[in-house]
Parts: C-alpha cells; sequence; structure tokens
C-alpha cells in the first residue's frame, strides 16, 4: 500500500510523552530531552553555519555596492538600489520569462511522458521490471554529466541526433543545429531535461497507479463502466496528489536549473537558454558584482520559497478530497 | 475463473488482457531502448580513435581501440617521427598505442587525483550526513520535540534555494576561512544538503521501527543510548545504506557548488570531465571514457537502489 506522508506528529503513533513510563528508570543514563537535543543540535548547528549565517550575510549584502573585481572600492550602503536595478531591467524579466518557459514546457512534457509510462508500466507485461530500471537510469546521471555527453550527441554533423533525424525526415544533417540556433535551442534543454527526467515523474506516477485498490475497478466493471469512463473517474482522479508532489519537485528543481544547460548550451546562442541562475552565475562569478547578485539571488529564493509554499498547500487541499 | 468472467475483465485495468499487454510492453520497451541509445553511444565512442568519434557520417561500425582509455589518463606531447625513431622501443602496449599517434607519454594526467577528490568528498560527506541524519532523525521520530514540524520544514528548506545563489556568500565565506578549493571545505558544504535528505529518509524509516521493540529494551534495564545501539540501529540497517547511497550519488553527481568553489586541488569529477582536451577541442573518446568510468558506479547503485528510489527522490513523502 502506497502513501503520501506529511511531516505530522499525529500521525505516528505513541509519540513519547515525558514523564510516563520512563520517568521511573531515568536512574541511569542520560534523560530522554537531554538526548533528544543531543541529537538534534548538531544537525540545526551545520545548517545555521553553512545555510543560514550566509544568508543573513548575502542579505546584508545584497544593500551594498559590493564588487569583488574592484574591491578598492569602498564598500557602501546603496539601501534598495540593488533590488530597484534587478525588478526595472528589462534583460532580468527576460530571463525570467526564458526560465519560466523552460520550467513549464519541461515539465508539461514530463507530466506527459512520464503518466503515459507509469499507465503502459501498470499492465505489468513480461520483464517490465528490467525495463522500468533501464528507462530510470537517465534521472541517476549527473546532470554536467549529460548536459556535456549531449553535446556530442547533438553536434550537427558528427552527431548522431542529426543524423538519424536525418535519416527519417531526409532533411540534410548538417542544415540545423539544436545547440546553436535561436529556434532549437529552448526545445533542445527541454528535450534533453525530458529525457533526464520524465522516468522521475513515471516512478511517482507508477506509484499512484498501484495505490489505487482493485475493488474500486471491480466496483466500476459491475456498473459495467468503459475503460475511458474508468481512467477519467478513478484512475486520472486518484492519480492526481501524486502527479502535483511531482510537478512541484520538479519545478523547483528546474526552475535552480544551472549544471545540465550550462554545460549543454551554456545559455546561447546569444542568450536564448540563458536560465536565471545562469544569468546569477555570471553576475556573480564573472561580473563579481556581488552586492547586485545577492539581490537577485533572494529574490530567487522568495520566489521559489512563496511558489512552493501555495503548492504545498493545494496539495494538501487536493489530498484531503 | 469461469470464461464469461475472463471476457467481462478483457478491457479491465485490473487485470490487463494479453494484447494490451503485449501492446504496452512494446511501447515501454522501444522507449527504454530510446532512453538507453545516448549511453551506449557514449560507452562506444570511449572505445573509438579519435577520426572515427569525430566521423561524418557518424560511425556505428569502427576499430576498437583503447586510445581514448589512454588519453584519458594520460599527458602526452607530439614529436617529430624522426625523435621516435630514435626512441628505445616501446615497454608497453599503451607506449606503443601513443607512439603509432606521433606521440610520447610525457606523464599521468589529473583523472585520478579528481578521482580520489570525488571519492574522498562523496564518502566523507556521506558519513557526517549519514551520522548527524540518523541522531536527529531518531530524535524526531521518538522524542517530543517543540516545534519538530517548523523545524524539520526548515532542514528541507535550506534545499530549495538554487546552489549558485547559496554559493555566493559561501564563497565569500570560505574565502576568509581559508576552505575555498579545499576538500574539508567541500565536505562541509554536501554535508549541510544532504543532512537535509538523510534526517526526512531516516525519520521514515525509524518511523516504520515499532517502538515496542526499544521499550523492550528498556523495561530490561537499557538506557537509551544502549538501545539507540543495539535494538533500533540494526532494524534500520536497510535504511541507513539506502540513505547512505543516496547522498554519495548526490556528492558524486554536483557540478555548481564544485565548479564555483573548486579550481584544482579539491576539484573533483563532474566539472573536470567536459575540460578533457586533445588536440584542437575537447578529446571525445577520453571525454566518453572518464563518463562511462564515472557513470559506472551510478548504474550499479541504481539497480541496488531499485526498491528504495521511490522513496529516495521524493524526500520520503512517497513510501512503498
Amino acid at each position: 500500500m502506497t502513501t503520501i506522508l506529511q511531516p505530522d506528529h499525529a500521525t505516528i503513533p505513541g509519540v513519547s510523552k515525558p514523564g510516563t513510563s520512563r520517568t521511573a528508570r531515568r536512574g541511569h543514563g542520560l534523560s530522554d530531552r537531554t538526548i533528544a537535543w543531543l541529537f538534534v543540535a548538531p544537525t540545526i548547528a551545520l545548517l545555521l553555519a553553512i545555510n543560514i549565517f550566509p544568508l543573513i550575510w548575502m542579505i546584508r549584502l545584497s544593500f551594498t555596492n559590493l564588487n569583488l573585481s574592484m574591491s578598492y572600492l569602498p564598500l557602501r550602503f546603496v539601501g534598495l538600489d540593488n533590488f530597484r536595478d534587478i525588478l526595472t531591467d528589462e534583460d532580468v524579466w527576460f530571463r525570467l520569462q526564458t526560465t519560466a518557459q523552460f520550467v513549464i514546457s519541461s515539465v508539461a512534457l514530463q507530466v506527459v511522458v512520464g503518466f503515459g509510462l507509469a499507465l503502459l508500466i501498470n499492465r505489468q507485461f513480461r520483464g517490465h521490471s528490467f525495463w522500468t530500471t533501464i528507462i530510470l537510469l537517465p534521472m541517476m546521471l549527473s546532470p554536467a554529466v549529460v548536459g556535456n555527453f549531449w553535446t556530442l550527441l547533438l553536434q550537427p554533423q558528427i552527431g548522431p541526433f542529426n543524423y538519424l533525424i536525418s535519416l527519417f525526415t531526409g532533411v540534410p544533417p548538417s542544415s540545423f543545429s539544436m545547440t546553436g540556433q535561436v529556434s532549437l535551442a529552448p526545445w533542445t534543454i527541454v528535450l534533453v531535461d525530458t529525457w533526464m527526467w520524465a522516468p522521475y515523474v513515471m516512478l511517482i506516477c507508477l506509484a499512484g497507479l498501484r495505490s489505487i485498490p482493485d475493488y474500486i475497478y471491480e466496483a466500476a466493471e459491475v456498473d459495467r463502466a468503459s475503460a475511458w469512463r474508468q481512467f477519467w473517474s478513478i484512475t486520472l482522479p486518484m492519480t492526481v496528489p501524486f502527479l502535483m508532489l511531482a510537478v512541484l519537485f520538479r519545478a523547483i528543481e528546474n526552475f535552480k536549473m544551472f549544471d545540465m544547460v550550462n554545460l549543454l548550451t551554456s545559455g546561447g546562442p546569444g542568450s536564448t537558454t540563458e536560465l536565471v541562475s545562469i544569468s546569477l552565475k555570471r553576475a556573480a562569478f564573472e561580473k563579481w558584482r556581488t552586492g547586485y547578485s545577492s539581490a537577485l539571488a533572494i529574490i530567487l529564493f522568495v520566489t521559489v520559497f512563496g511558489a512552493a509554499n501555495i503548492y504545498v498547500k493545494t496539495l494538501n487541499k487536493v489530498k484531503q478530497r | 475463473m469461469t470464461a464469461a468472467a475472463t471476457k467481462s475483465t478483457a478491457h479491465s485495468i485490473v487485470e490487463a488482457s494479453p494484447r494490451t499487454k503485449a501492446f504496452a510492453g512494446g511501447l515501454v520497451i522501444l522507449y527504454a531502448v530510446i532512453t538507453i541509445l545516448p549511453l551506449l553511444w557514449i560507452v562506444a565512442t570511449a572505445f573509438k580513435s579519435q577520426s572515427d568519434a569525430i566521423a561524418y557520417p557518424p560511425k556505428v561500425i569502427f576499430e576498437p581501440t583503447l586510445e581514448g582509455y589512454v588519453n584519458l589518463f594520460t599527458v602526452r606531447t607530439r614529436q617529430t617521427p624522426d625523435f621516435i625513431a630514435k626512441l628505445p622501443p616501446p615497454q608497453t602496449w599503451y607506449d606503443q598505442l601513443v607512439r603509432k599517434r606521433d606521440m610520447v607519454i610525457a606523464g599521468p594526467s589529473k583523472v585520478v587525483p579528481r578521482f580520489v577528490n570525488s571519492l574522498i568528498i562523496g564518502f566523507g560527506s556521506t558519513f557526517l550526513a549519514v551520522f548527524l541524519g540518523t541522531l536527529a532523525a531518531y530524535a524526531f521520530s521518538r522524542f517530543r520535540i517543540p516545534l519538530a514540524d517548523d523545524l524539520l520544514f526548515f532542514i528541507l528548506s535550506t534545499r530549495m534555494m538554487p546552489p549558485v545563489a547559496v554559493a555566493i556568500p559561501i564563497y565569500l565565506m570560505y574565502r576568509q576561512l581559508n576552505l575555498t578549493d579545499t576538500r574539508l571545505g567541500m565536505i562541509l558544504l554536501y554535508t549541510a544538503v544532504n543532512v537535509s535528505l538523510a534526517v526526512w529518509l531516516l525519520k521514515g524509516f525509524i518511523d516504520e521501527i515499532p517502538r515496542e521493540y526499544e521499550e523492550a529494551a528498556l523495561v530490561d534495564g537499557y538506557t537509551r543510548l544502549q538501545a539507540l545501539r543495539k535494538v533500533v540501529l540494526p532494524q534500520a540497517v536497510t535504511g541507513i545504506a539506502a540513505t547512505a547511497i543516496f547522498c554519495l550519488i548526490f556528492s558524486w553527481n554536483e557540478y555548481a557548488f564544485a565548479v564555483l568553489l573548486t579550481s584544482g586541488e579539491a576539484q573533483t569529477m563532474p566539472p573536470f570531465i567536459p575540460f578533457i582536451i586533445g588536440e584542437g577541442g575537447q578529446d571525445w573518446p577520453a571525454v566518453a571514457a572518464a563518463t562511462t568510468l564515472f557513470v559506472v558506479p551510478i548504474v550499479m547503485f541504481t539497480v541496488l537502489l531499485r526498491k528504495h528510489l521511490l522513496r529516495g527522490i521524493t524526500f520520503g513523502a512517497v513510501r512503498k
């Protein structure tokens, strides 16, 4: 039986109540309360040191003009200037638009391919387990390495991809470049991302499909519901919470996308595939505009965080239905 | 089941008909084959000569050579045929292979140190993350911790930040602490990223262990720590192993932090592989050889993890 679990203590049976059965033998060893804090503290301390302290530092920097390539300039507090510059910069909005297009089209494609595959695999044909494992391989690989080797596969002349396309369509293989052409590059990153992550959606959907008890279908059979009707009234609604979870994870990951695209197109040609993370990397680690890029990083973080929160709330509502 | 009953379920989703099964199987196998082709192409490219690797049209049938692997592990210099003729005869098969291209091996390449970095940083951060994660997960699972849900959400939220955004202050902080381009710095950073996954996954695994076992041990006079070590941990071993593999895979595959915060000493494989350069650009057979060696452990782990994969990729939100 498959379930979606939430961090909810109420669902865990018998949460320890201090001062009950174990008080009697607290004579030796540490008290539960001490152990609890000793166990949680190192993790929290590490996260405070590596995540929260730098984040607070970054918030401070976002109000300054710090530029590491011109560190001779006196550090000056500029108030909200960086935020104003970013939010009024057309380029930034353009990058955000590019990112949104990438996120929406790749997640949509992955949902279609992943859900389709899950429906097919759920037929339990012979050897389905082996083939599922094969399909899962791409998502386990390093995105950077994937981006890198796809550049070879997609080379206009020497790459097998264009050659295969020309075998099927007759278009000369050197007449188009998947990574070098403004009209194709945005689709190329969607294509490679889908190759990599459609299995992810598939795996989650498969869990959803398997969580539907057989007796519901059996009842539908008794009522002579058509297969089509069964899909729309049973399969799809009962898989929706799982689909939404997959969409949430994929959308966050793709919004953060840096590695695969950086190696596949490095934002090019021009800036057609310059996702917001790549843009941030350029501002922070090539132009060394630390103050400005800190502000951009904070805007991005607030965006992901806010969107994820809203989404999780919606997800919980869907689940309760 | 009677014939009539079988017929009535023929189009059912409960038990698909043989024809539906064959059709579904065919489509899935077709997709699997398409999905695996790029990987097979890379494995094959590793056994191509430089000219076969960039031949037009792309070569499916070629004479296999180990040149790619030799190039991956060595640094070579081009020499005149006269110079090579004067040298003593080649000592090894790889010397011979290199000399056929009018080159001489000048020394080992950087691939081994990079691989070692990947191993040290991968295992170091995995060990720390799993250790800290197990303790925290046990506490969250068994004790009443004030604001537990908020703390758990905080732990998870640290993973939602884009790595490039996190790298900006980390870069400044590491510069102050002399941790830039050090293995220790990368281990700490990867531990912080992995610990969120470890806490969430392990809490799920420990939640599944019945509390009665520990309570029996406590009644028998064990202390909490003894009960944890002798009762809970042995039960959680599979979960801990699965969590460790997920952490290891993350550290092994990570690129953004590695490329922004290391340049030499502590560089791992992912930022190194794309920059294996031959004469005139990327040395594709060598890049493909490095990719193959890099990916093989991941393939093995995927097969090992198959049962826990779903859990790992959803932070324990979906279980089977």
